[in-house]
């Protein structure tokens, strides 16, 4: 038997969360002494395949068939089904993205398997896998476990380390041939729009955040502008030219309130909250945010936080680690300031 | 004539305080419950939908009775009609054995040609109802969409804006399919005076297992424990100094002490 792992592929290269997840497989199989075995669909890459056997992928099974070359869930996830039918894996591990999501929960059904979702924590008790996560915005933690031959599992972003690489291990390769499909496709990719640039907020481990107080920029709006219009400029400035440097210096990502984010200030991808992304950086620097219950939600997990807020009885500050009493557009060029002293 | 569904549940309010009592289980006291937040697009999207093809809408949830807020909500919002499934015996904490009663509640309606759900429930966050719906039905799947570009139900297309990690990616796909929507695809209505009466009046049948002539499938998960998180042991620490530059400074010196940057 075996831990199945998906190396997810984004335009050629993994995303940071497979390798995460490449860790959590490794979890598993120790607990039984079972193989990892990486899944490969799309890609042939030599690079991957070997960064997988160095991270603890006993094998690499890989399906590169042309029809695999874009993701679509409908062929992904029969062909996973079909492995999992036929080669019976202990669990099927992924990290918990967008595609990983849907992937693992497709394919759990149609194999009506158990699925762990968005495990934060797992290990092996006398043969049962059990998985911890979140629920109620992470105001309970709860532990389940798939009663199925083959467990499910995706796992949050940063809750496990990135499997190390040992450039000593080596592994097998075994190419497997797509699923039979139907000719019809259901569905078609017309266009796709990057946003190139930005750091996913999941991965990172900086993450910078603006509220409804990066509205009150000091620097004049144009004069054609008047009332929300103006309000609206003065904090799409800040975002850009105030709390963008002190990210940039720091390697962070941008995140947001949803008030930030419903005045139209900033879009809703950078949403951190109950209603938006959950992350759990190293560092979250909370810049014009209260701290509402439902923002908490979404960034309580950080390990060092740090608010920047003009009202010393802000709820945020009972949270922060380090807390700055004052206005954010004199603190945060002082704080990019000093950043460029120490780093550069 | 088109019909779309739609799945709601009823959470506790996202500003209850939910702890885990004497005896394990979840609790959030007397407060009241919302209709899932997310499903608020989710409902309003379907209204929408439903009124520009002069179709037919209907909300639907699964399990007790709590649920029938979220459902009186819906139709408050706007939605035709309501339903509910309950089967007191079943584990309703599962997915495989939801996704089957919400695959046979949608075969026994019969004309159904799109769900439209939220993007997940706020308090679980199970993240595979509907993932487990469309592969039961055997229909499209369009997950995590932020705008609908078109739909036309005579020729069975439809066309969405998906949300990747990495970008948004237009995708065509055909009818009948199941699409789960992003916060920011609408601006949720407020229920009005008129729906909250029509909402106050209405019955909502409830259906059985039975009703739908299903035998249900095992659960393949099962709950071990709920538990209360550690408190958050955090001391805070106001950073002063006689300047601006001095604060900004000092947080610095704290932030390279505690390895974080
Ligand atoms: C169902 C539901 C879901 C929700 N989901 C989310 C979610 O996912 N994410 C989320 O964030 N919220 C969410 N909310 C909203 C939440 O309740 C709050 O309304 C929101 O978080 C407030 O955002 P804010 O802190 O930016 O704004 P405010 O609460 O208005 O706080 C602004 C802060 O900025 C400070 N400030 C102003 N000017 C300056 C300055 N120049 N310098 C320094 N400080 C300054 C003020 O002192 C204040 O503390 C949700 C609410 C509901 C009901
Ligand atoms: N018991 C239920 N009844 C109706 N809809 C549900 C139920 N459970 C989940 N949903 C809906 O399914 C979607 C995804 O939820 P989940 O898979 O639980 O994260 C949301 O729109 C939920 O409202």
């Amino acid at each position: 038997m075996s831990v199945f792992v998906w190396i997810e592929t984004f335009s050629g290269q993994v995303v940071p969360g497979s390798w995460e997840a490449l860790s959590a497989a490794r979890i598993l199989a120790k607990g039984d002494d079972l193989d990892v075995v990486a899944l490969l669909f799309g890609t042939d890459d030599h690079a991957i395949i070997e960064d997988s056997h160095q991270r603890g992928a006993a094998t690499c099974l890989v399906c590169s068939d042309e029809t695999l070359l874009d993701y679509r869930l409908e062929t992904y996830s029969t062909l996973l089904g079909e492995l999992v039918k036929s080669r019976r894996p202990r669990a099927v591990v992924s990290a918990a993205t967008n595609r990983g999501r849907e992937l693992l929960a497709s394919a759990a059904g149609d194999t009506e398997s158990g699925l762990l979702s968005d495990v934060i924590d797992l290990r092996v008790e006398e043969g049962m896998i059990i998985g911890a996560r979140a629920a109620y915005a992470g105001k309970v933690l709860m532990e389940m476990t798939a009663n199925t031959n083959t467990a499910f599992v995706t796992v949050r972003g940063r809750a496990f380390p990135a499997a190390p690489r040992d450039d000593q291990r080596q592994g097998t390769i075994e190419r497997v041939a797509p699923a039979p499909s139907s000719d019809a496709m259901p569905t078609e990719v017309l266009d796709f729009k990057s946003e190139s640039g930005t750091i996913s907020l999941a991965d990172a481990a900086i993450i910078v955040s603006g509220g409804r107080g990066m509205a009150s920029n000091p620097a004049e709006a144009p004069e054609n502008l008047d009332g929300e219009e103006a309000t609206i400029w003065k904090a799409k400035h800040g975002f850009a030219n105030t709390l963008s440097p002190l990210a940039e210096i720091l390697g962070a990502a941008i995140g947001a309130s949803r008030a930030a984010v419903d005045a139209g200030y900033i879009p809703y991808e950078h949403q951190v909250g109950q209603t938006g992304k959950v992350v759990t950086p190293d560092l979250y620097i909370a810049c014009g945010i209260s701290g509402a219950i439902q923002h908490q939600a979404g960034m309580r997990n950080s390990k060092i936080i740090v608010a920047i807020n003009k009202d010393a009885d802000a709820p945020i500050f009972k949270l922060a680690r380090y807390g700055i009493v004052g206005d954010l557009y004199e603190i945060v060029p002082a704080l990019t300031a000093a950043l460029n002293k120490q780093l550069r | 004539m088109a019909h779309i569904a739609t799945f709601t549940r009823s959470t506790p309010d996202t500003a209850a305080r939910v702890w885990v009592d004497d005896n394990g289980e979840v609790t959030w006291g007397d407060v009241a419950t919302v209709v899932n937040p997310w499903d608020e697009y989710s409902l309003e999207e379907t209204i929408v939908q439903a009124k520009s093809c002069g179709g037919d809408s209907t909300v639907i949830a699964i399990g007790g009775a709590i649920n029938d807020d979220a459902l009186k909500h819906s139709i408050a919002m706007g939605l035709q009609n309501a339903l509910r499934i309950d089967e007191p015996g079943a584990d309703m904490h599962d997915s495989l054995v939801w996704s089957a009663l919400a695959a046979g509640a949608i075969r026994k309606l019969d004309d159904v040609d799109l769900i439209i759900f939220g993007k997940e429930s706020v308090d679980v966050a199970t993240d595979q109802h509907t993932f487990q719906l469309a592969r039961r039905l055997g229909w499209t799947m369009l997950s995590y969409v932020a705008a609908i570009i078109d739909i036309d139900f005579e020729a069975r297309a439809i066309t969405v804006e998906k949300t990747l990690e990495q970008g948004k990616q237009t995708v065509a796909a055909r009818l009948p399919a199941v699409i789960s929507v992003m916060k920011g695809i609408n601006d949720p209505r407020y229920p009005n005076f008129l729906g909250i009466r029509k909402a106050a009046k209405a019955r909502i049948p409830v259906w059985s297992a039975d009703d739908l002539g299903l035998t249900l499938p095992r659960p393949a998960t099962a709950v071990l424990r709920y538990m209360n998180p550690p408190a958050r042991d955090v001391s805070t620490e106001i950073v002063h100094g006689e300047n601006v530059d001095a604060k900004a400074e000092s947080l610095v010196a704290r932030l390279l002490e505690e390895k974080v940057l």
